[in-house]
């Protein structure tokens, strides 16, 4: 059938620039850039290229442009050119249209909309730069209160298994198969420099990443793919994987032509196969079933590290989290609206879910209002941009946050959303040897530490300017937070006065 | 508290709590018993759950969900029935129950064998796995209820349909979802009872040499005729695909 889907970018080359270098020919994982060997010149398909801008930042001599194409249909508020071009879509292939990356339509992003606080004359501020900030950030169950033997001044409470991150930025959940392995050793490599956390994904942990077992959260999905009892040993945190924010409810597919032989090595299936994560976990269908499987981990291990179980944000968020902190959790991971993905269904990726900032606010009162709060450690995800959007998350009451798309892009994606093909220019989300090769996992460290530092020097310094020099001051002090442009229902969820009161 | 090689170590379960239960057994395990016998055991869960050593534990009574969990080397065997879960994403061993079992038994279950001398519950055998030389193997001498060996990826799944009235088995949407591993059933099952992604095929000179090794085993835990059960009728299951959702998606 012939498609009728208009081209989506246009890709101009300045031929006074070209030098038929042929640079983004083999840079282009579309096949866009071909070399005409009749006529001798490198040209393009304007209809396979996706906006990732691969070729134009490898051009030397900058002749490439690649420019959004938007047909300029007859104007409707309702019929917009993407409503068309899904149907557009369907119509030719019929199926489900799969997406990647995050939900890009346009909610209200709160981050946007809270503005944090500084000290002005009444109480000093802080200059981090010339006095201690503490960072660190302990993960774990925290007991209801702490004994202390008066004679020793020993510790007499046995506390929790804690794990300690020194920047509250952890790397979010994503598998070996998803992205490359080069891309996650990237993330692996800057957990440790960075005295922070990845997390595998439910992908197992390949061999050659065994080294950084100690920043590693081990997942524990419905497809239960690479998990085995070294992994569990070897992790730091487990976590069980309910759901995630790009696609609540639903499981995943890691399609048979992504798992080629080392992807299959670790996620222990045969070469080809589809990896199906089932929807639900089918030993979990209630909180006494989450509970059990909580418990099978720690037994499993021998109580010797904290259990994380990661859901979407959805409406009864805050109930549910109440629950999985009774079942036994020791941290609660939530995955809000924008969470990203490497493959989603579009129509849930974009219509399921509930922000993060409103899941976080109403999961801490909650758990607060019931006396729990100090159980569970709440880790945030799914859409943190930049350390503003976290240190507003913390102020609202997270620990700490789960960080992915901005993380890839730190290793140079410019979300175009195609991860789910697998044809990732970038070598990310990709297992195709040759491109996986484009990212060097000792330049991807240095570009993911660079970004940690620079958002723990930001963090750093708006502490300071709150006059504040510890994280944990900051953790659930909502009055550190004012509204701008927000409901009185959406400020009375958030816990947060309007600004100027 | 005898210990040794040789010696069977045996621990009272009466009023523990799984925790301290299973506390025990890893110390036993790791002060080197390799024989343990639990007695008076009445639903602690996870029993065997992180054990890697090749012990041989005895259990008498009924334990509790997850029986096995994660388990790796030992041999496990039941003198009663065992709950749901058990064998939850076992990697090797054994486990050889003289009962029934419940629900989702072998659960993703990636290497060693289970043995289940009567009937088991639903969704059992669900997404299990094989990879490389790691085999998993179920074998239930009764019948099994729905959606057996859904999503099943790999592995064996054996139903002998001893004591069914008529041999029938009752389950419906038998290995929906199934993408790999192979499932054979004494007795007989029609087309409706099962998923759409597997069909029956004829079995071949590899199915009955397996199927000899496992019937015989079997009947070396229980007790039973091999050849007799042998002389039976079988019917074999593949799935259709190695990828049943492969034309899911549009773009």
């Amino acid at each position: 059938m012939k498609s009728i889907l208009p081209p989506r970018f246009i890709v101009e080359r300045d031929l006074d620039r070209c030098i038929q270098c042929q640079v983004c020919v083999t840079q282009c994982g579309w096949d866009v850039h071909y070399f005409d060997e009749v006529d001798q010149v490198v040209r393009s398909r304007d209809e396979l290229c996706v906006g990732c801008h691969r070729c134009v930042a490898f051009c030397p001599t900058h002749a490439l442009t690649i420019r959004e194409r938007q047909l300029d249909y007859r104007r409707n508020a309702n019929w917009t050119p993407e409503v068309l071009e899904d149907i557009y879509k369907q119509s030719e292939m019929g199926g489900i249209i799969l997406t990647g990356m995050g939900n890009d339509k346009p909610y209200r992003n709160y981050w946007d909309n809270l503005v944090l606080n500084a000290s002005q004359v009444t109480n000093p501020s802080i200059d981090p730069l010339r006095e201690p900030m503490e960072m660190r950030t302990y993960l774990g169950a925290k007991p209801e209160r702490v004994e202390i033997d008066p004679e020793t001044m020993d510790l007499r409470t046995e506390l929790a298994p804690q794990v300690p991150i020194e920047v509250p930025v952890m790397f979010s959940a994503m598998s070996y198969g998803a992205i490359s392995l080069n891309a996650q050793e990237s993330l692996a490599r800057a957990a440790a420099a960075a005295g922070t956390m990845f997390n595998t994904g439910e992908g197992g942990l390949a061999r050659p990443l065994y080294k950084y077992k100690d920043h590693m959260i081990a997942q524990v999905a419905s497809g239960r793919f690479g998990v085995h009892p070294d992994y569990l040993e070897m992790a730091r945190i487990l976590e069980i994987k309910i759901g995630q924010g790009a696609k609540p409810g639903i499981g995943g597919h890691l399609p048979g032509e992504k798992v080629n032989e080392p992807v299959a090595a670790t996620r222990m299936i045969p070469v080809g196969t589809d990896a199906l994560s089932p929807a639900p976990q089918h030993d979990i269908y209630s909180i006494e079933d989450l509970a059990q499987l909580i418990h099978a981990l720690k037994e499993a291990t021998r109580y010797t590290k904290p259990v994380s179980v990661k859901i979407a944000a959805v409406h009864n968020v805050a109930a549910i989290a109440s629950g999985i902190a009774r079942a036994g959790a020791d941290i609660i991971a939530i995955d809000g609206l924008l969470g990203s993905t490497g493959a989603a269904p579009k129509i849930i990726r974009d219509n399921v879910g509930i922000p993060i900032a409103l899941a976080i606010a109403a999961v801490d009162t909650r758990l607060r209002e019931e006396g729990i709060r100090n159980r569970v450690s709440i880790v945030a995800a799914g859409g943190f941009r930049n350390s503003g959007d976290v240190l507003k998350a913390i102020a609202l009451g997270a620990d700490a946050v789960y960080i992915a798309t901005a993380a890839l892009v730190a290793l140079g994606c410019h979300v175009c959303q195609m991860c789910y093909t697998g044809r990732c220019s970038w070598g990310i989300a990709t297992t195709r040897p040759d491109l996986s090769k484009r990212i060097n996992p000792e330049i991807g460290a240095e570009r993911l530490t660079n970004l940690l530092r620079g958002w723990s020097l930001e963090i750093k310094e708006m502490l300071g300017g709150m006059g504040i020099n510890a994280l944990e001051s900051l953790r659930g002090n909502r009055l550190h937070l004012r509204a701008i442009g927000l409901t009185e229902a959406e400020m009375q969820v958030l816990g947060v006065k309007q600004a100027g009161m | 508290m005898q210990t040794g090689v040789d010696a069977i170590v045996e621990i009272d379960a009466a009023g523990l709590h799984y925790r301290d239960l299973n506390a025990r057994l890893h110390r036993v395990v790791e002060e080197g018993a390799r024989t343990i016998r639990l007695v008076n055991v009445h639903g602690q869960r996870y029993i065997g759950t992180g054990l890697r050593k090749p012990v041989d534990i005895e259990i008498h009574g009924v334990p509790g969900n997850d029986l096995g969990a994660f388990m790796e080397g030992p041999r496990i065997v039941v003198r009663g029935n065992v709950q749901d879960g058990c064998g939850n994403t076992m990697n090797a061993g054994e486990i050889i129950v003289h009962g029934h079992a419940g629900d989702i038994t072998g659960l993703s279950m990636r290497g060693g064998k289970i043995f289940i001398r009567d009937n088991v519950g639903y969704r059992v055998g669900i997404h299990m796995k094989e990879y490389k030389e790691q085999r998993p193997i179920i074998v239930v001498g009764g019948t099994a209820q729905h959606f057996l060996g859904e999503y099943m990826a790999g592995g064996v799944l054996v139903v002998l349909g001893l004591g069914t009235p008529g041999g029938r088995h009752t389950a419906r949407f038998v290995g929906t979802g199934m993408h790999g591993g192979v499932m054979y059933f004494r007795g007989t099952l029609t087309p409706e009872q099962l998923g759409k992604e597997v069909s029956i095929v004829e079995l071949d000179e590899a199915d009955r040499v397996l199927l000899g090794q496992l019937v015989g085993e079997f009947c070396r835990h229980f007790g039973y005729d091999a050849a007799e059960i042998l002389s039976g009728d079988f019917i074999k299951l593949l799935p259709l695909s190695k990828r049943p959702y492969g034309r899911l998606y549009a773009y």
